[in-house]
């Protein structure tokens, strides 16, 4: 027991609980967006393996590290297009064209990426973005060591706040608030439902694409084809878990990241020993699972999740 | 612009539009091929010579139909029901694992085939039973949990294989003991390389349509995917239709992985499914939900596979590019069959 | 009071035409409203109001004709320009998010998406409220709100919006007689500053009461314009049924045994919507009993427990004199309760299935299969008999009913539930958004029902209907349940005291 409490104290700990939030809380955010909106973005997981695919290789093509971010985030937001023509004016099965989209994106980042490096067996390695040395903050004991965090984490969590914002307190936001809940009336009051659900899509789709990205060029330094490993999955879970409120949202991707950082250090613990490593692996997926449940019966889902909207259709 | 229906759409356009999507993801596959710097049309060429160019390529690409049948199968008949069943490859796990519990040495001979076989697909169902019940008890989203059930089975797969059911004459790699040989599916032709997997699938799938369209449990799985709430209120027991639903789709899922171990491999690996689970939601959107579809679906999607490895090796190209033309012709395919019914108007 | 035939033109529609397929909805419809005058647009269910409005709205863009607004052309096909040219509507289905609050809904789209928010809105939500009398709480969230309370933050929608016009469609429907008088109220105050209102409508009695001028449509063109002061309802009746057939009378007949009994029935609220509070009803051979009251009342939960779908949370059913051990729609079925439910595309068929399989939607367990397998013979046979016997005009058996109209699609729904002989009916809304023809018969069909001896429970929200075929009436309010009162001896005035719950209140204090 004293280990664990030992763990949870530790500074290093907790900057690994916010490293490992940043990027879900960049593609939660995208997710919390379409779903506000009206639209499942089951494309996800795929979105996020482009973004870290391109921005990687866009760094590793010589490209400084913010201009791998965009160039992810322009890769997310054009899948993020594809999502949303067939599913918003065509209205389409979310839930199919969510997965084609993930099945595409996963394999264009796979194409790619053999054809740019077709002999190479293990991927080549690039700078990522570094810790920032924020003066007077940095120095602080304990909470200066675990405020070590990269631009990009310091991004996704400005992301999360500028959501926030949009969303409760301008008018843009109460489109997208409404749109989500009734289309019809949003129509009614000389809005385009077509074009608030196409942006959000493609915007949301971004910010995935950016939490993908963060993987390559703040968590570690180079592509895999398993990287992002079922986190676009724990997002939408998040998503429901944070009941489609931004705050919510954070502060559930960074418990779930308390329970991740969690386990990895308890593998090397006693524990660990016992126990098959799988376990400690498996945990977040059957958090996710243990969220939906919990959650399941108290938030208020968007009530046009997942309905599309034919104009004249009443 | 806005969509209207066509009350009465002509043959032309059912058959036209389906057909341009396939030509447009030909068209992909020659870009693709483009920009790889390879010819298109040699291209092209050597995907269909790999896939159907010889005896033996045709017969390799019935071998990778056959698992893609049952998870065709598996996800056509959920989906009927518009249960979003995605996690058939963790149940075609739970099957291949059941194969090898059973056909290990457990068992006498005669048996051991048929008793795996429902072993197999009770696991799958058992699987698929969770998310189902959770769906119709707490109105929990069955597509996350199925897709969460994935990850999870494995890392169970590979727990399995580096623990209790380690081969230990396995040289360190993780896999399972091989199976007995009673425990191992015949060919169907002695002296040719096509197990009776196939033909199980071919069963299951005549089986799958014959449910659907003469008995009363495919009449209430067809209600209650179009309409649930009429089909409750005609007297349609929804939830337990959707449970019957998905102890069906687990269970051929299951019989995926079962054929996959005692048809093919003859033991269990954590490489024994290259995504056959998520390329079974292909097959059977492409087939239109259609359980014979699915059949011919399986063979195409799995001749691209084959085919585009064999190109692979011989013009370069890389072999990512089945999943790719797959992906696209299911986008264009789910497009095509709308535009069947609706046009797009302006105003 | 009749307006001054010389003030300013404020809408102009000029031979709008509208076809849709071989139907032709608007024909050459013209109609001109002034200021400060409403009018009242009356036509049947079909005559084509909704269309026209639709047209007005950008929603559709006609084929012929041009509309004017305050002497400007108005651009087709484009929702925002009747919005900025001071159009403002209230359409019978709300468009509203229930998720937002009402302010927020007011707010909505009224300031540009890349603005910061305005300051001041709700300052204008509170003087428009004082000033017409639109009394609702800004902060509410919209989805806990009752019917009655949305419709005005619909109203205010359209005056935040500074409409000078005001199209409302059929606002009383969902509204109790005295709610419809403040309605009534405030669109006098609306009219006094100015405003001009087209009331969309097919009740003839708000008609003469709040239009200056009416318009009446029938089969898609104008077929009269009258001053109200200067006619009554039934030259109104006249215009706008052309001569078909009105209400059918059904004769008092000597009631039977009573086949179904709620004895102090409560259910649960469910949100917004008032559960059963200890009903007591009595359902007999051979009498159509009439269920009145205003949607939302409690008339869904009481369905549900006749229909099968739900038992009673306190209190008894009895069937026959038997309480059932079990009770879902097959045992409902099985002891002949026929159901014609409330809404027949969501919950009376399927729409991608064919006429057979929604034939057998019912009784396929039952009656079109042996042993688990389907009898697709006799599924198609039975099918065949009711599109002959209950006059469904369709191409055959195998087509799709969603390409029926509401009418046959009624019928075929009706033809389902009546085909096995039942014994008790419970038919909810049968007759809502049919055309004339259809009504009629699918009324006559239920009288002939209740003359062969079945029990009919009619529930519905046109008072008109419930006191022309029923032989006893309940009024339904909150989810009380009044008194049965015999045919005759009540005045559409006393059911709506009812309806609104004052009577309640007097009967439980005396």
């Amino acid at each position: 027991m004293s280990e664990i409490v030992d763990i949870l104290i530790s500074a290093s700990f907790w900057a690994a609980v916010i490293r490992i939030a940043s990027p879900l809380i960049l593609a939660t955010m995208g997710e919390l967006i379409c779903e506000r909106a009206g639209v499942l973005n089951l494309g996800i997981e795929g979105i996020m393996v482009i973004g870290a695919f391109t921005g990687w290789m866009a760094v590793y093509q010589g490209m400084p590290l913010w201009g791998g971010v965009a160039v992810a985030m322009a890769a997310g937001m054009l899948f993020g297009l594809l999502h949303s023509v067939l599913t918003v004016p065509f209205g389409l099965s979310q839930h199919v064209v969510g997965l084609g989209v993930t099945l595409l994106a996963t394999a264009s980042a796979s194409f790619a990426y053999r054809l740019m490096l077709p002999q190479v067996t293990s991927p080549p390695k690039i700078t990522p973005f570094q810790p920032l040395y924020i003066p007077g903050l940095s120095d602080l004991p304990w909470l200066g060591a675990a405020l070590s965090q990269t631009a990009l984490t310091w991004f996704a969590f400005a992301v999360a706040g500028l959501v926030a914002f949009t969303l409760y307190r301008t008018p843009l936001g109460l489109a997208v608030r409404a749109v989500g809940e009734n289309p019809a009336a949003v129509e009614a009051q000389g809005l385009s439902v077509t074009g608030l659900r196409m942006g959000a899509v493609i915007v949301g789709s971004g910010l995935m694409a950016v939490g993908g990205a963060f993987l390559t060029l703040s968590a570690f330094s180079s592509f895999f084809f398993e990287m992002v490993n079922g986190r676009g999955w724990i997002c939408i879970a998040l998503v429901v878990f944070g009941a489609w409120k931004p705050g919510k949202a954070v502060l559930g991707a960074i418990l779930f990241a308390a329970f991740d950082a969690l386990q990895i250090r308890l593998q090397q613990t006693a524990l660990g020993a016992v126990l098959p490593y799988q376990l400690f692996l498996a945990l977040p997926f059957l958090l996710s699972i243990l969220a939906l449940i919990l959650m399941s019966r108290r938030a208020e889902v968007p009530a046009a999740l997942m309905v599309p909207y034919n104009k004249g259709e009443r | 612009m806005r969509l209207e229906a066509i009350p009465n759409p002509s043959a032309a356009r059912k058959i036209g539009l389906p057909a341009l999507a396939l030509l447009a993801t030909l068209g992909v596959a020659m870009l693709l091929a483009l920009i790889a710097g390879a010819n298109p049309f040699a291209v092209l060429g050597q995907i269909a010579r790999g896939a159907l160019g010889s005896k033996l390529a045709i017969l390799e690409t019935l071998n990778r139909a056959t698992p893609l049948i049952f998870t065709g199968l598996a996800v056509a008949v959920a989906f009927r029901a518009k249960l979003w069943n995605i996690g058939a490859e963790a149940q075609l796990y739970a099957g291949a694992i059941m194969a090898v519990v059973l056909g290990t040495g457990a068992l006498g001979s005669p048996l051991v085939l048929p008793v795996s076989a429902g072993a197999a697909m009770l696991a799958g169902a058992a699987l698929l039973l969770g998310p189902v019940l959770l769906k119709t008890r707490l109105g929990v989203d069955e597509v996350v949990t199925t897709l969460l059930l994935n990850f999870i089975m494995l890392l169970f797969v590979s727990y399995l294989l580096e623990g209790p059911m380690k081969d230990p004459m396995g040289m360190g790699w993780p896999k399972s003991p091989a199976l007995i040989p009673e425990a191992r599916l015949p060919r169907i032709v002695e002296g040719l390389r096509l197990h009776w997997g196939f033909a199980l699938a071919i069963i299951a799938a005549v089986a799958v349509w014959v449910i659907q369209t003469r008995t009363t449990l495919g009449f209430e799985i067809r209600a209650v995917g179009q309409n649930p709430e009429a089909a409750r209120f005609a007297g349609m027991p929804v939830n337990a239709v959707l449970v019957k639903t998905a102890l069906l789709s687990g269970g051929l899922a299951a019989l995926a992985g079962w054929s996959e171990v005692a048809g093919l491999k003859g033991h269990l690996s954590s490489d024994l499914s290259p995504g056959f689970g998520y390329t079974g939601i292909i097959v059977a959107m492409l087939a239109l939900l259609h359980p014979l579809g699915v059949v011919v679906t399986a063979i195409f999607v799995a001749g691209i596979f084959v085919g585009s490895d064999a190109m692979s090796r011989a013009a370069g190209v890389p072999t990512y590019i089945a999943d790719m033309l797959l992906a696209t012709a299911l986008l264009f395919m789910v497009l095509a069959i709308l535009l069947t019914r609706v046009r797009v108007v302006r105003g | 009071m009749s307006r001054d035939s010389g003030a300013e033109v404020v809408l102009r529609l000029d031979r709008i035409t509208r076809r849709f397929g071989a139907l032709t909805a608007n024909d050459a419809v013209s109609l001109t409203l002034r200021r400060g005058e409403v009018v009242a647009l009356l036509g049947e269910n079909g005559a084509g109001k909704t269309t026209l409005m639709n047209i007005l709205f950008g929603h559709y863009v006609a084929d012929a004709g041009s509309v004017e607004v305050f002497g400007r052309p108005l651009p087709p096909g484009n929702p925002r320009a009747a919005l900025a040219a001071g159009v403002g509507m209230v359409h019978q289905h709300f468009s509203l998010a229930g998720n937002l609050t009402v302010l927020e809904n007011i707010r909505l789209g009224t300031e540009g998406l890349w603005s910061r928010s305005r300051a001041g809105a709700r300052e204008k939500v509170a003087r428009l409220s004082r000033d017409f009398g639109l009394a609702v709480d800004p902060d509410a969230r919209v989805g806990r709100l009752s019917v009655g309370e949305r419709q005005r933050v619909e109203i205010l929608k359209a005056l935040y919006r500074d409409a000078r016009i005001l199209i409302l469609d059929e606002p009383t429907a969902v509204l109790t007689p005295q709610e419809a008088e403040a309605l009534f109220a405030t669109l006098r105050k609306a009219t006094a500053r100015g405003l001009s209102v087209i009331f969309i409508s097919h009740k003839l009695h708000e008609v003469m009461a709040i239009a200056d001028r009416c318009v009446v449509l029938r089969h898609g063109r104008v077929v009269g314009e009258v001053d109200t002061h200067a006619t009554d309802k039934a030259a109104l009746a006249a215009l706008m049924v052309g001569g078909e057939l009105s209400l059918p009378r059904a004769e008092a007949r000597v009631p039977g045994a009573v086949l179904m009994r709620l004895d102090q029935v409560s259910t649960p609220d469910r949100g917004a919507a008032p559960g059963l509070k200890a009903v007591t009803l009595e359902l007999r051979a051979g009498q159509i009993t009439g269920l009145a009251g205003v949607s939302g009342n409690g008339q869904a939960a009481l369905a549900e427990i006749v229909g099968g779908l739900a038992l009673p949370a306190a209190g008894h059913l009895w069937l026959h004199g038997q309480e059932p051990e079990t009770w879902t729609p097959r045992e409902a079925l099985a002891r002949g309760v026929a159901r014609i439910p409330e809404d027949r595309h969501h919950q009376g068929s399927i729409a991608d299935f064919d006429l057979t399989e929604n034939a057998v939607l019912e009784g396929y367990r039952t009656r079109f299969s042996r042993r688990g397998w389907m009898d697709w013979r006799a599924a198609r046979a039975f099918a065949e008999g009711i599109i002959k016997g209950y006059d469904v005009r369709c191409p055959g058996p195998e087509t799709r009913i969603r390409l029926l109209s509401g009418g046959n699609m009624q019928k075929l729904i009706l033809g389902r539930a009546l085909a096995p002989g039942p014994e008790i009916i419970l038919a909810n809304q049968p007759v809502r958004g049919l055309d004339v023809g259809a009504i009629a018969y699918v009324q006559a069909q239920l009288i002939a029902a209740r003359d062969r001896g079945a029990a009919v429970l009619l529930i519905s929200e046109d008072l008109d209907e419930i006191m022309s075929l029923s032989d006893v009436v309940h009024v339904i309010s909150q989810g009380r349940l009044s008194p049965a009162f015999a045919r005759g001896t009540m005045t559409a005035a006393e059911l709506g005291l009812w309806m609104a719950g004052q009577k309640f209140e007097e009967a439980h204090a005396a």
